[in-house]
């Protein structure tokens, strides 16, 4: 297959991994935020190319496992309204909230559907004028252009019935905020299309602020490898930057359209992350302008405070802390068929995918 | 342990520990007897000195019409395909509809024509049937359901046994993975992938004959709902032995492995409708592949796999660069990512 054959080569991948153990002499921590970087870590076995000084954690960067308990009930509860359809990626189908799951509210009759992408869920509006359509929108700066687009559209288009209930999010601040915790990370293994929209100034501050380098990689091995030997060589010598690995995907600067069209639909709130509590100026709100749009603006749901749920260590895992080993619950009560924190749900949550590699 | 609240999901129809578990907590704690335990594809029943094999399927598939087929030459394929894997040659199968209001008539004729087409080139004869008719939105423009029966010759009565299996035994597939889920797939969703997947849809008795005249078979089974990986897992658990796959010996097409980089599917876990993962001995495999190559329906068999001592139970994947995953059944529907 093109475009990803070429960057799965072993001989390629060799070649890193002998250049990696050539120069890597001090014992660092590198967090691979993204869940699609902590996948392809294990998919393709890569922990074991690496040297005993390179140490990978992995960070919270998959969007299923930070959305809040307390968005999953909203959704839960929005879904028991009369004439309302709830769209949604599939992934969020099988978190558990407080004490049910999408899933099983559509087994009790709530109409909820998987799209695939944000703007099916206009056409649904367009079909069922006399129903409410509410979009769950998580991700971060990856699909929150997405959603963006199709509030812009459905404005164009005068849907009236099209609502979002956005739990968008971006990367920088959580990054941040692991950082000013204490949690010993050496440098970041940044995802590539994060920054395929955002360009890489968002960075700028942690390796000037902070001292540490990051790395925007691509996802697959021949990527990771070299992302990991262009963060240890920075390490070694010294002298953290902000990198691109993934130059076939990003510009420096980004894609200025969506950030137009990011910044025309949201503006920053401080915002719940699971596991790792209220992050400020992490989350993407739908702008007074639009609040037409916005499902917490136009509908009125009481939805009590949620608890994690007991024995979870999400929060700990999702700060790079701890590995899902850890946890009394892994591979026990919790499995990918019946999750109880968010990191088992989604494919490609830590946990889901230790559970997957764990040979 | 069954919840008074509990309810029938989705992924309880999908193949994989979801639907086990539920055939284990309703229709097994009920149904069971010693000949249903065996839950093969299709029963082997006594009946005198000879033995026949029976088995039924239903077809409900969405969209009706798809890329390599229609749900009428489905209905003859899983059907023909369940007998075939159980060792018995096909002799007769019944064909019953039901129909939503408001159905085109043209439509069905169609479908009747394909599943009286198949059955032809399948060799098999509809001997029954019974169609009835529901209020419109009561069921999804047709379901179809099949039930077969085919005779046992003595020599083969022992292939769904899954005895005699041994460490270095090889796992044979016969054709590209994961086209029947995929083309569906794209078929159903608004996807638009511009892509040539097809279903793999076929009859593969005339096949299944050829590899049992071949060799001396260990276990067979056709990797439908669930995939490959069900079906081997479920060999694992049976055998207690390890399975080991070569991910770059996995036959896929192409344009299903796209659809999968897209997605983040496992062209493991997909559904196929044509296809037979087959255990021999590595003695019988290179002249069982020269068979096998030689048929229409084998040209791209490929050994995927073996069977191993180590982690007993499970099935392990390698690639190319060393890593090591176990491939689990599915756990409900597979879920599309979205970053």
């Amino acid at each position: 297959m093109k475009y990803v054959d070429e960057y799965r080569k072993k001989e390629l991948i060799l070649s890193v991994s002998e250049k990696l153990k050539a120069i890597s002499k001090k014992e660092i921590v590198l967090m691979e935020v993204c869940g699609g970087h902590t996948m392809a870590i294990h998919r393709f076995g890569l922990n074991s190319l690496l040297p005993a000084t390179i140490k990978l954690v992995s960070g919270p960067g998959c969007p299923v496992c930070v959305s809040s308990q307390h968005f999953i009930d909203t959704a839960m509860a929005y879904s028991k309204l009369p004439g309302v359809i709830i769209t949604t990626y599939g992934d969020l189908i099988r978190v558990p909230g407080s004490s049910t799951s999408l899933e099983k509210e559509r087994a009790n009759g709530s109409d909820i559907r998987i799209i695939y992408s944000v703007l099916e869920s206009l056409e649904i509006a367009k079909a069922n004028p006399d129903k409410k359509v509410v979009f769950l929108g998580i991700g971060f700066e990856t699909t929150a252009p997405l959603t963006a687009a199709a509030i812009l559209q459905a404005k164009k288009e005068a849907i009236a019935n099209f609502f979002v209930l956005s739990a968008h999010k971006i990367m920088p601040p959580v990054m941040k905020a692991l950082v000013s915790e204490g949690v010993k990370i050496d440098g970041f293994i940044a995802p590539g299309h994060v920054s395929a929209i955002t360009g890489t100034a968002i960075y700028n501050d942690l390796a000037t602020t902070c001292g540490l380098g990051v790395v925007v990689a691509g996802f697959e091995p021949v990527d990771m490898m070299q992302s990991i030997l262009m963060l240890t060589s920075q390490i070694e010598s010294g002298k953290p930057a902000v990198e691109i690995q993934y130059q076939r995907v990003v510009q420096p600067e980004g894609n200025k359209i969506a950030q137009n069209m990011l910044s025309e639909v949201f503006e920053f709130r401080d915002d719940r992350w699971r596991g790792l509590g209220i992050i400020p100026k992490s989350g993407l709100n739908i702008r007074d302008g639009l609040s037409s749009y916005d499902a917490e603006v136009q509908f009125n749901v009481s939805v009590p405070e949620s608890t994690e749920p007991k024995g979870c260590i999400c929060g700990q895992i999702l700060r790079g802390l701890k590995t899902p080993v850890d946890c009394g619950l892994f591979g026990k009560k919790c499995t990918p068929s019946d999750p109880v924190g968010a990191c088992m749900v989604s494919g490609e949550g830590t946990c889901a995918t230790y559970y997957k590699y764990r040979s | 342990m069954i919840q008074k609240e509990d309810k029938i999901m989705l992924g309880h129809g999908s193949g994989g520990q979801m639907m086990h578990k539920l055939l284990e907590d309703v229709f097994m704690k009920h149904f069971g007897n010693p000949i249903l335990n065996e839950q093969t594809d299709a029963a082997i029943l006594e009946a005198g000195s000879a033995q026949i094999a029976f088995t039924t399927d239903s077809f409900v598939i969405d969209p009706i019409f798809f890329p390599g087929g229609n749900i009428g030459k489905l209905a003859v394929c899983g059907t023909v395909n369940d007998l075939a894997v159980s060792g018995a040659e096909p002799l007769y199968i019944s064909a019953s509809f039901i129909l939503e209001e408001g159905f085109l008539l043209s439509d069905l004729e169609i479908i009747v024509e394909s599943l009286a087409s198949e059955a032809k080139k399948a060799g098999v004869q509809i001997v029954t049937g019974d169609t009835k008719v529901v209020n419109k939105g009561k069921c999804d423009k047709l379901f179809i359901n099949t039930a077969g029966i085919g005779r046992v010759s003595p020599e083969n009565r022992m292939v769904t046994k899954a005895l005699g299996i041994i460490p270095g035994d090889i796992i044979i597939v016969n054709g590209t993975i994961g086209d029947h889920g995929m083309a569906i797939m794209n078929a159903r969703e608004s996807f638009n992938f511009k892509t040539t997947v097809q279903s793999d849809c076929a009859s593969l008795n005339h096949l299944i004959r050829e590899v049992l005249e071949t060799s001396e078979v260990k276990f067979m089974r056709d990797p439908t709902r669930g995939g490959v990986a069900t079906v081997l897992n479920e060999l694992a658990g049976k055998i207690q032995l390890g399975i080991e796959l070569d991910e770059c010996e996995l036959p896929v097409n192409n344009g299903v492995k796209a659809m999968c980089e897209v997605l983040g599917f496992d062209p493991l876990h997909i559904a196929n409708e044509g296809k037979v993962l087959i255990v021999v001995s590595a003695e019988d495999g290179p002249n069982l592949m020269k068979v096998l190559r030689n048929n229409e329906l084998g040209r791209k068999s490929a050994i995927i796999g073996r069977i191993v001592s180590e982690h007993s139970g499970k099935v392990v994947l390698k690639n190319e660069t060393g890593g090591r995953r176990i491939v689990d059944s599915l756990s409900g529907d597979q879920l599309p990512r979205i970053c």
